[in-house]
């Protein structure tokens, strides 16, 4: 008995024994490393975009923006490729808006969302969004142009030669949009979700159809969230060059693009263009750079009034 | 003003503009509910409810939260409908009509049968706009039938003294209190018959309580109304008759004075002595 109440104690007395921890370091390097990462990416950038300023700021005049590419792109100006994009983009815009917005609706207001449909919607969405651009390029080289202009040329046009089947602003603005079309979605679901269900409700409860709902309340609650995407869709399908490429852009046109079926001259097709096919490649290099720098300029623009919209949307929330 | 009377006839279906004149068959019952079921998903929430709603009278549904009292509510004007996944049977009668089956589409059966929310849920819009909307998606345009009913609706909601000045602000500059009562005033305005009520004064302060409560006696001269309260002193005060909910069971369903001095059931006495809920 006595024996056993002292092994008791003895246990007590281990389990109170002080523990003893290793000695930690006060997490220098955890820091250093992190700072080191942030260090090297800025400088990335501050390289990138030094380089480009410093090559191309000196060429930008309104000469240079109002002027046609000249002397085989080794003079002149880019005025048709600004020109160019900005129609693809106007065309993109037309066409990815509103498909974006009625699907984020439809997968929002009219299905349940553990439903297997939207689930199949949501998925195919993510992947579209994952899907290479040449893939889009191609995929608007064979469908768009090859099935749906070759087939219209066929039985509107069966005589001539080809007028809708061939590389043509529509078809890369279509193109672009199936590319640009999850973002559109992604941020008018992100408008959508922040509008108050209690909203929503009051409209219906006081006799408003779906259709009146969705036009009186849903829609200008989320025209934020809808501007912001499609600002977004702009400057990512502005930058892109890969799905025109085979679905449009010209290497150089005298002309501007006038019409639905004409093909175009497009800034990052021109900038590839001027790299890599030009005659003199150190005679347009100051050119090369200035157009760079255009198309930046004009990404960041398009990239800072989406963040302004959005912030100044949340802001207005917060304050309501 | 005939021409008027003629234009609210249309959106209330041939109703007249003070509804509650009780010429249909049926006289006692503004609302009859008969062996209903729901479900969310899977999952059964109510149990084979049959209630009748008296005209001209506040009906109380009281109960534990979770008891299924919201969703019955959100029943009696097809709300329910607005969620994907909800299904309902069973049968629910607005005078002689199906409100699920004599209506196309559940829009129409809502412009007769109002709502007004737990939370106060005014439109992003003007005080003017908000009471407004209800005409508007039904409809009616005329600018000077519509500032009349507003005007109207308001004064029906104890607001216009407070209000008929900054017509043209925003909603949002409104207290909770007067926030709710706009919201109240919205739901007025496309003269419903029956309203139906979600714990309108949960949110507010005693004040802007008692306030509600006044005019919901004043409100059941002119309309039915049904209004699910967590307060119990609040169903004794404003409620004519009182139906207690539990698990998503109808317990029991009275006149109010008898449901809270000889309840017939033990569930309730236990409830409304406070033992639980």
């Amino acid at each position: 008995m006595a024996d056993e109440y002292l092994t008791i104690r003895q246990n007590r007395r281990d389990y109170l024994k002080p523990l003893v921890f290793k000695q930690k370091s006060s997490g220098h390097l955890p820091r250093g490393a992190t700072f080191l990462a942030v260090i090297i990416i800025i400088l990335m950038l501050a390289i990138i975009l030094g380089n480009i300023i410093y090559g191309g700021a000196g060429i930008i005049s309104w000469e240079f923006l109002s002027h046609p590419p000249e002397r085989g792109m080794e003079a002149g100006g880019i005025f048709p490729a600004i020109f160019g994009t900005v129609f693809l983009v106007l065309l993109m815009v037309i066409a990815v808006v509103p498909v974006g917005v009625m699907t984020a609706i439809y997968l929002h207001e009219y299905t349940r969302p553990t439903s297997r449909v939207t689930k199949i919607i949501r998925v195919s969405i993510n992947n579209l969004a994952g899907v290479p651009s040449i893939v889009f390029g191609l995929f608007g080289l064979g469908f768009f142009i090859g099935f749906i202009g070759g087939g219209m040329d066929a039985v509107f046009f069966p005589k001539e030669g080809p007028v809708w089947g061939q590389p043509a602003i529509i078809w890369a603005a279509l193109t672009l949009a199936l590319l640009t079309l999850p973002v559109v979605i992604v941020s008018t679901e992100e408008a959508l979700r922040t509008i108050p269900r209690e909203l929503i409700e009051a409209s219906y409860a006081l006799g408003g159809t779906k259709l009146q709902t969705i036009w009186r309340i849903i829609i200008p609650q989320a025209l934020p969230g809808i501007l912001t995407g499609s600002i977004l869709a702009v400057s990512r399908g502005a930058g892109e060059v890969a799905p025109i490429m085979f679905t449009g852009a010209a290497y150089y046109l005298p002309y501007l693009p006038g019409k639905l079926n004409d093909q175009f001259m497009e800034l990052g097709y021109h900038i590839y263009v001027m790299a890599t096919q030009s005659p003199d490649v150190e005679a347009t290099k100051p050119i090369l750079f200035g157009t760079v720098l255009v198309l930046l300029v004009l990404t960041f623009l398009l990239n800072f009034v989406a963040v302004y919209i959005r912030s100044s949307m949340r802001r207005k929330r917060a304050a309501a | 003003m005939p021409q008027h009377d003629n234009q609210i006839k249309i959106i209330n279906q041939e109703q007249s503009l003070h509804p509650d004149t009780g010429t249909k068959s049926s006289p006692n019952y503004k609302m009859m509910v008969s062996s209903l079921d729901f479900w969310y998903g899977d999952n059964k929430v109510l149990h084979d409810i049959s209630l009748n709603v008296s005209r001209n009278m506040v009906k109380a549904l009281i109960g534990p939260s979770g008891c299924g009292k919201s969703t019955f509510l959100r029943t009696l004007n097809r709300m329910n409908e607005t969620i994907p996944g909800t299904r309902m049977e069973g049968v629910i009668k607005l005078d002689d009509m199906d409100i699920y089956k004599d209506f196309g589409d559940p829009s129409q059966i809502r412009t007769r049968i109002g709502m007004v929310f737990q939370k106060s849920n005014p439109f992003p819009k003007s005080i003017f706009d908000n009471v407004a909307y209800g005409l508007r998606v039904n409809g009616i345009k005329d600018i000077g039938l519509v500032s009349e009913v507003v005007e109207d609706s308001l004064r029906q909601a104890a607001l216009w003294d407070e209000v008929k000045d900054i017509l043209d602000n925003s909603a949002y500059a409104l207290s909770g209190g007067q926030q709710q009562r706009l919201c109240i005033a919205r739901a007025l305005a496309i003269r419903p018959e029956v309203i139906l009520m979600d714990e309108p004064a949960s949110a507010l302060d005693p004040l802007s309580t008692s306030r509600i409560e006044d005019l919901i006696g004043e409100l059941k001269k002119l309309y039915t109304i049904v209004i699910v309260t967590h307060n119990m002193q609040q169903a004794a005060r404003v409620s004519d008759e009182t139906a207690f909910f539990f698990q998503g069971v109808l317990i029991e369903d009275g006149p109010t004075k008898e449901i809270f001095t000889r309840p017939r059931q033990k569930k309730t006495e236990d409830y409304i002595t406070g033992r639980f809920g």
